[in-house]
This record gives structure tokens, sequence and C-alpha cells, in this order.
């Protein structure tokens, strides 16, 4: 347990450093970042001016060396839009992104675990099917388009929630909403289909034959072993709402990291958009690691592995 | 990590009926190409079926509501929009900018993955543990915010569009195809061929590829109903294709401060971007069930 | 078997169907079965794989799938209907007094709960004990099983096990609360020969020890020679033959016990070398109803009477087999055609 753990980890670090060089690089080489920092129409020594005096006529590798070392201890740099330190503004956005992130996670798994329960209990029935429809019809729906009109209806219509913000915890319903149920659909399928193999598997009939009762038939015995495969499919899923919540959030204004990407990439603010893209693959890294983990941990048969 | 993106690929076994008669047979493979074949009809057929030029503007026919409202007249059926320009010609042309981006971020996409994935699958060992792990960098990077930043970068325009989604979004082909493919590589004919001194290439693109092909055609239609989706949240964002294209994604973000007074004009595109990625979501739902038959979706 | 006429029946099965749902129509697999088990004594069902034996008892114990339906004059355990029971009525009798052990104690135990976890919740579910009692009670039983430093394996998972070892434990998930009944599905099947062995005689032990009423359900006349005390032979969902174990082995009537006990070595009669007997010919396709002597297609003394309805013939008052001959007429016949 503890070497899987370790190889794990060592591959999480790869990953991680190499995700660091993609980072840098891809915003390096899809445009000019001192003609970005100078803005459009500005004179060639204003910009030469600027190259100077960030460095950026450096060869890259002595760029990227410099920001890795700057990066790991750290110093993430100056924003050139709102003017202030890179790893203050994250560490001030973060929690907000994080509580959407995990509130709509939570959403998605309240919803899609008894959905998928019960149409795999009752397979083929009509609760199979409108869960199904339902899922189907989730997954074909524009996140965006999605979150206007909660907004039209909760917002205008029915004037139970504000329109955007991130005072108060009303705020985050809508956003919550908007953002959990795109994944809801592929975490309700996988309830579905683990729950159906695990039901029909001879642990099953064994535990029926000793007489439990069907609750505990069905959740003791059947949903645990289910669980396992979603368990992996939450943390990735984790991952996705961290980049839906770039739509998201700037559709309600809610003040976090997703907005914050957003504002830096609209004003070319590059330090901390490679700052927040890091951040991101250094969170689904970890979680994917800790999927990993927690995958072994609830099924026995992996611990020894 | 690597066990993280493998997902379990059901073998594809023989049913009773051809291919054809099972796709026929199956609702959801039927509903959806029904849907994306009037998607698909429209978009050829935007010339004859527009009533104007999506692009003419007229000021003095700003903000005309559909038909079914009061005010609503059939000049417009479905109204204009800010720049009064005929909503239902612009949701008639969008339809070709949503295909052409399910398509053509398919196609850059699936031959990136398919043979990243066929590599990893066959060849196993090294080759492997390195696709694997480029799997798992490309996964850890949120595709909205890396196309995000690549098109502000670049500048928003279609092509700029397609070959980021392109270049993106191939991790999905690449997960599903590597684990087809191990499959099918243990299998004998397989090996019978490897025995019978067939080149690799001979191999990978005679025996395994034509094995692999129904889970390649599932994958597809999935990835192109997601790169239809993206496409519309860059835009909706300001960062995809620019106007005056009528991308159904970049209607609705020009219509977002107006939705309080106007709904139609966010819900008819919304509905219309629902409305063709139902149809392919289906269609790849059916066909998965058609390919898997034995009942597990 | 000297008990066996004494006791009353713990289990009484009368005219059993089993009928399963399939795209080509419903298919019989159990057709008009009737047999009791008493109290302290095993009985056998034997018969190919297929024959409907394993349906038999699944319908006995409320598992059939969901695509089967049952349906039987009398169901009844210890006098109590269970054809007509409730799901609560049958679940306060299944794992308590009546217990299953399956083919494959690879894939019976569930993969996630400790051994002790699955041992325990059975006795607690049924007996209202508390945790230590039943503990205790699973310590005591898997040391009766046979199984080594039992207070260890209670924190194993099942992967750490065995297959005999597991098999082992599924007896004792049977025993925990007592049964007056045990059904074994081809307990031994799955199982290595030398384990195999090892199992039966425990079995066989256990059930003498504890005077359980023991339905056994296997493919192997072997085994069946060494523990049964009656024995019904099934063939295409129905039985062909019923005796007690020593009857059916000394004569054999129907042609297909007797076809099946020439695919059998008798210790010290055949020879090294000789080859053993087989039945030509294959089981009936068990979908759609089946008219006079299911077993006629492969029999060598079939004749058109076969065709029609069979009658039961009576060699003695605990020996019947359904059958259009004469026990001796056939025997002559068998002779004439050698």
């Amino acid at each position: 347990m503890l070497l899987y753990a370790l190889k794990r980890l060592g591959l999480a670090l790869l990953v991680a450093a190499f995700v660091s060089v993609v980072a840098f690089l891809l915003l390096r080489l899809s445009g000019d970042a001192a003609l970005a920092i100078a803005g459009e129409g500005a004179r060639d020594e204003d910009i030469a001016l600027v190259r100077r005096t960030y460095g950026l006529d450096r060869p890259l590798i002595v760029q990227y060396g410099d920001w890795l070392l700057r990066t790991l201890a750290g110093d993430l740099g100056q924003s050139l839009y709102f003017k202030t330190d890179v790893a203050a503004l994250i560490a001030d956005k973060l929690p907000v992104t994080f509580l959407i992130g995990s509130f709509s996670l939570l959403f998605a798994l309240a919803l899609s675990v008894p959905l998928g329960v019960l149409s795999a209990v009752y397979a083929g029935s009509w609760i199979d099917r409108l869960a199904l429809a339902l899922a189907v019809a989730g997954q074909a729906l524009p996140n965006f388009f999605f979150a206007l009109v909660l907004m039209m209806l909760f917002s205008i219509t029915l004037r139970w929630l504000p329109v955007s913000g991130s005072d108060t915890w009303a705020h985050f319903v809508m956003p919550t909403i908007a953002l959990g149920y795109y994944v809801t659909p592929p975490m309700m399928r996988l309830v579905r289909a683990g729950m159906v193999e695990v039901l029909g598997s001879d642990y099953i009939r064994t535990a029926r034959a000793k007489g439990l009762s069907p609750a505990s038939v069905v959740f003791k015995h059947g949903l645990r072993n289910a669980l396992v495969p979603v368990v992996a499919l939450a943390a990735v899923q984790l991952g996705y709402l961290l980049g839906g919540s770039i739509v998201i959030e700037t559709i309600f204004a809610l003040d976090g990291l997703g907005y914050l990407a957003y504002q830096s990439i609209t004003h070319k603010d590059f330090p901390v958009t490679q700052a927040v893209l890091l951040l991101l693959a250094l969170i689904y890294v970890l979680l994917t690691l800790v999927s990993d983990l927690l995958n072994a941990f609830l099924d026995p048969r992996m611990r020894v592995a | 990590m690597s066990d993280a993106v493998i997902l379990p690929i059901e073998t594809v076994t023989t049913k009773v009926g051809s291919p054809a008669a099972r796709m026929a047979a199956n609702p959801s493979v039927v509903t959806g190409l029904l849907l994306v074949g009037a998607v698909v009809a429209i978009a050829l057929l935007a010339p004859l079926l527009a009533p104007h030029d999506p692009y003419a503007q007229d000021l003095t026919r700003r903000l005309i509501p559909p038909i079914w409202h009061d005010k609503g007249v059939w000049f417009n059926p479905l109204g204009t929009d800010n720049l009064g320009r005929d909503y239902l010609s612009r949701v008639l042309y969008g339809a070709r900018i949503s295909l052409l981006i399910g398509l053509s971020v398919m196609v850059i996409s699936g031959l990136i993955g398919t043979a990243l994935g066929l590599a990893a699958g066959y060849f196993g060992g090294r080759t492997d543990l390195v696709i694997s792990f480029v799997i798992t960098a490309r996964l850890a990077m949120p595709v909205v915010l890396v196309a995000l930043a690549v098109v502000a970068m670049i500048g928003g325009s279609l092509p700029v569009v397609i070959l980021t989604l392109g270049l993106l979004k191939w991790d999905r082909f690449a997960v599903v195809m590597r684990s087809a493919t191990q499959q099918v590589r243990s299998l004998d004919y397989v090996t019978a061929a490897e025995a019978a001194g067939a080149s690799r290439s001979r191999i990978v693109l005679g025996e395994i590829l034509p094995n692999v092909f129904p889970h390649l055609i599932v994958v597809a239609t999935v990835e192109a109903g997601s790169a239809i989706l993206l496409e519309a949240a860059l835009s909706f964002l300001g960062l995809g294709v620019q106007p005056p294209l009528p991308s159904w994604g970049l209607m609705i973000a020009e219509a977002k401060n107006l939705m309080f007074f106007s709904f139609w004009l966010i819900a008819i595109p919304g509905t219309a971007l629902a409305l063709l990625v139902l149809g392919i979501n289906l269609l790849g739902d059916g066909l998965r069930d058609v390919f898997a038959p034995d009942g597990r979706s | 078997m000297a008990s066996a006429a004494a006791s009353a029946a713990v289990l009484e099965v009368e005219d059993l169907s089993v009928t399963i749902r399939t795209p080509a129509g419903p298919l019989h697999a159990v057709r008009g079965v009737s047999f009791d088990v008493r109290r302290g004594e095993t009985v056998c069902l034997v018969g190919e794989s297929g024959c409907g034996k394993s349906m038999t008892s699944l319908a006995i114990m409320s598992l059939l799938p969901e695509t089967a339906t049952r349906r039987a004059r009398r169901l009844a355990f210890a006098g109590a209907d269970l054809a007509g029971a409730t799901g609560a009525e049958i679940n306060a009798l299944r794992g308590n007094r009546m217990a299953m052990i399956f083919q494959e104690p690879m894939t019976a135990l569930n993969p996630a709960w400790t051994i002790g976890d699955q041992l325990v919740e059975v006795h607690r579910r049924h007996k209202r004990s508390g945790r230590a009692e039943a503990r205790e009670r699973a310590v005591d039983l898997l040391g009766k099983v046979g199984i080594a430093s039992p207070v260890e394996r209670l924190g194993q998972y099942p992967h750490q096990l065995s297959g005999g070892l597991r098999q082992r434990v599924m007896i004792a998930m049977a025993l925990m609360c007592g049964p007056d009944l045990i059904i074994a599905d081809e307990p031994t099947t799955a199982l290595d020969v030398t384990i195999q062995a090892q199992i039966l005689r425990l079995l066989a032990g256990l059930q003498r020890e504890l005077g359980i009423a023991l339905l056994l359900i296997t493919h192997d006349l072997g085994i069946v020679a060494r523990i049964a005390d009656r024995v019904h032979v099934m063939y295409a969902g129905a039985i062909v033959e019923r005796a007690t174990a020593a009857e059916l082995f000394a004569r054999p009537c129907h042609p297909y016990t007797r076809g099946l006990l020439s695919c059998l070595p008798a210790p010290g009669v055949t020879e090294a070398g000789t080859r053993l007997g087989t039945i030509p010919g294959v089981v009936p396709s068990l979908i759609g109803g089946i008219e006079g002597c299911a077993f006629r297609s492969r029999c060598e003394h079939a004749r058109a009477g076969c065709a029609q309805a069979v009658p039961v013939r009576r060699a003695s008052a605990t020996h019947h087999y359904v059958c259009v001959e004469e026990v001796a007429e056939m025997a002559a016949l068998g002779e004439a055609t050698a």
C-alpha cells in the first residue's frame, strides 16, 4: 500500500512538472507576451523596453527555469492587470471556487447515487426510463444557457434568488445547480451500470439467501462495490467542475478562481493565467491521486497489490 | 494515475440481425438520426430556407418578437435581434457553424487520439507508458481554460477555434482506443496474423482498427457534441468565433443583456444547440447499445 | 436413514414448475417436480447440467432470477407455506432455518467485507444477538469447519482465502443460525479433487452430528453413493426415478439412471483401461412442451409408446420410476440387444 502510494505520488509530481512546462510554453508561444503587455498599437521602443524589463529577451529555457524557481519559492509574480501579488490574488479567490466546486459535486452525488441505485434496482421500469431520459437531456443542455434560464426563472420571474455576486449563501444556489447538473448524468450512469452488474453477482444472491433485508442487500452488499468506480469518476469530474467554473463564475459574477481566470485572459494578464492553469492542473493531479488511494482503500483486493 | 483514465470497454459481440437492422430498430439511433439529419439539412439548405440575409441589419426593425407574441409579424417569423437582423435566418445559418465545428474538431482530435491510442495499446511497454503519461498530463489541463487562453492570444476566428479544440480534445479518443486495442490485440486472429509474419502496419490497420471501429464511432459522436458545446461556450465568453458570424453561442452572448426583456433571443439559439447536441448524444448512446448488445449502457 | 421414516418432512415440494422467459419462448426448466426432505436425512437431486436441479433449489429459496416464474401445488418448509409467503416471511426463514451453500465459493462471498462481518451479520439479523455473541459463534463454527486460527481469519477478506477455505466459510455461514435445512448446490464442483473429498466429508459429518436435513444438488453419482439417504434422478426438468441410495445403486430402473451408472467406474469391478459408457444424443430443448418421455430420443429401448403419457412404476414402496417398460422386461431386452 505504501509502495503503491509512493509510486502514484512520483507519477503525480512528474505530471505536474510536465504541465508546468506546457503552461509556460503555451502562453509564450501562442502570442508575443511583450506586445500583450505593452498593449495593441504600442511603439516598437516600448515593446523592446517591456521585453527587457520582464526578461522576455532571454532564451526560453532560462525564462522557464527562472519562473519555475520563483514559483517553487511561492513567488508567482505580479499581476499585470490587478497590479497585486498573484499568489495573494489566488489565495483570495480560491475559497469561493473550492466552495462552489464541492457544493456542485455534492449536488451531483446527492442526485446521481439515489437515481442510479433506483434505476438499477428497477431496471427497465418507468423510473429507469425517466432517469435515463433526464440524463440524456441534461447532457445536451449547454451549461451557460442553463445558467441563464435558471437566472431568468429564479431571479427575475420568481425573485427568490439574487442574480449575481458571492456575498451570501443564496448567491451559491444557482451556480451550484448550473455547475453540478452537467456531471450528474455520467455519474448516474456509472452508478446504475455498477449496480446492475453488482446486483447480478453471486455474492448478492448469497446476501439474499442469508435473509438480509432488501436495504442491507442493496446498500451494504451492493452499493459499496458499485461505488468504487464512481469515486474515481467523482475526482475526475471535480477537475471538470473547476474548468466549468470559468463559465459559471463569469455568468454569475462569482468572485472566484474561474472568474479571475476569465479576467486574466481577457486582459492578457499572463502571469495570472499561467498561475491559475498550473494550480488547476495541480489540483487535478492531486484529486486523481486521492481518488486512486481512496479506490485502493475501498477495494480490499487492491490493498495487497 | 494512468489507471484513472482507463474506462471499461465492453467487448463487441455479434447479435441477431445486421448492424443496419439493429440501428433501425433502436429508438435512440432513429431519433438521433432524425434530429441530426434535420440540422444537417438546415445547414445545407440555409440559403434556400432563410427568408433574409443573416447579416443584413435594419435598425428600424430592432427587437421584433417572434410570431407567437402579440407583436410578432410573419416578415420575421422568429423576430429580429438588437441590430434588426432576421433571427430565423441567423439561427438557420448558425447550424452551419456548429456542424462545421463538431465535424472538424472530431476529425482532428480523432486522428490524433486514435493514433496515440492505437500505438499505446498495440506496442504496450514503454510506448504505452509515455503515451499514458501524455494523456494524464493533457487531462490535468482544463480544456476551457487553455482554449480561452490560446484563442485570446492568437485572436478568435473559426479556424483558430477549430484547431485549438482539435488539438485539445483527443484525450477520450486516446483513452478508449488504447483499452480497446489492448483487448483486441490479445485475441487469436491478431496473434495468428503476427505468427503469419504480417507487418505491423498491416496488423494495426488491417486487423485491429476494423475491430475497434465501433468504439471509435461512439466516441466520435460524443466528442462532436462536446466540441459543439465548447465552441458555444467559448463564443459565449467572447473568446470564440467573432461577430457578426451567427454562432449560436455568440447569439446568446449578444442577447445576454437583453434577456430580461427579450428572453426569446437566448431561448431560440439555446434550444437549437440543445436539440442538436441531444440528437448527437442519442445517436452515440444508441450506437453504443447496438454495438454492445448485452444491455449494459 | 434409520430415522427417516419416523421424522416429519422439513421440506415438502409438490408439483413444482419453473418457467423462464426467453426470446425464443417460455423455457420449462422444471416440470412438475415433487419430493420431500425429512429431518436429519440427506436427499440428493442428481442429473446433468441443465436438467433443472439448480433451478429447483433456487425456487425453494425464492432466489429465482426475475425472468423466471415459479408454480407449485405445495411448497412448504416445516409445514409453513412458502409459495404464498411474503418477502419478509421468506427472509425470516432464509439464512435462519434454511440456508444455502453455492457452487462458486470464489464469487459467493462479498469482496468488500471481511469474513467476520459476513458471518456475524446473519446471526445478528436472525438471532438479534450482540456483536460479541455473534462473533463468538463465528469463531466457534470456523473452528468446527476445520479452519485453523479462526480469530485471525475473521479479520480477513475473501480474496485472502483459497477456494477450499472459502467454501468452509460458506458452510460455517450456513450453520450460523442452526438451520433445520441446508441446500447445497454443487458445493464441491468448483474445487480441486483433493479438496472436494474434504469438503464433502465435512458436510456429511456436520449433517450427521447436528441432525440437519441436507438437500444436495449434484451431477456426481460418486458423491451420491457416499452420502445420500434418498436420491431423485432428474432429466430435462422432471424426476425420472426416485429411490433410497441403496436401492438405486443395487437396481437402477430408468434407462437414464442406468446410463449414468454405466458412465461411472465401479471400484473393484471396472478394470483399468476399459472404456466407460456414454449416453449418446443430446437433451431435448426445454422450450415449449414435451410430450411423453423426454429421454426417448436417447434411449436404446425407445418405441412408439414412449411418445404418449408415461406411467409411474413401482419397484418397491420407496422406489419409483417413470418409464413405459417394467424393469424386468427391460433387463431382458437389454440382454437381447447386447
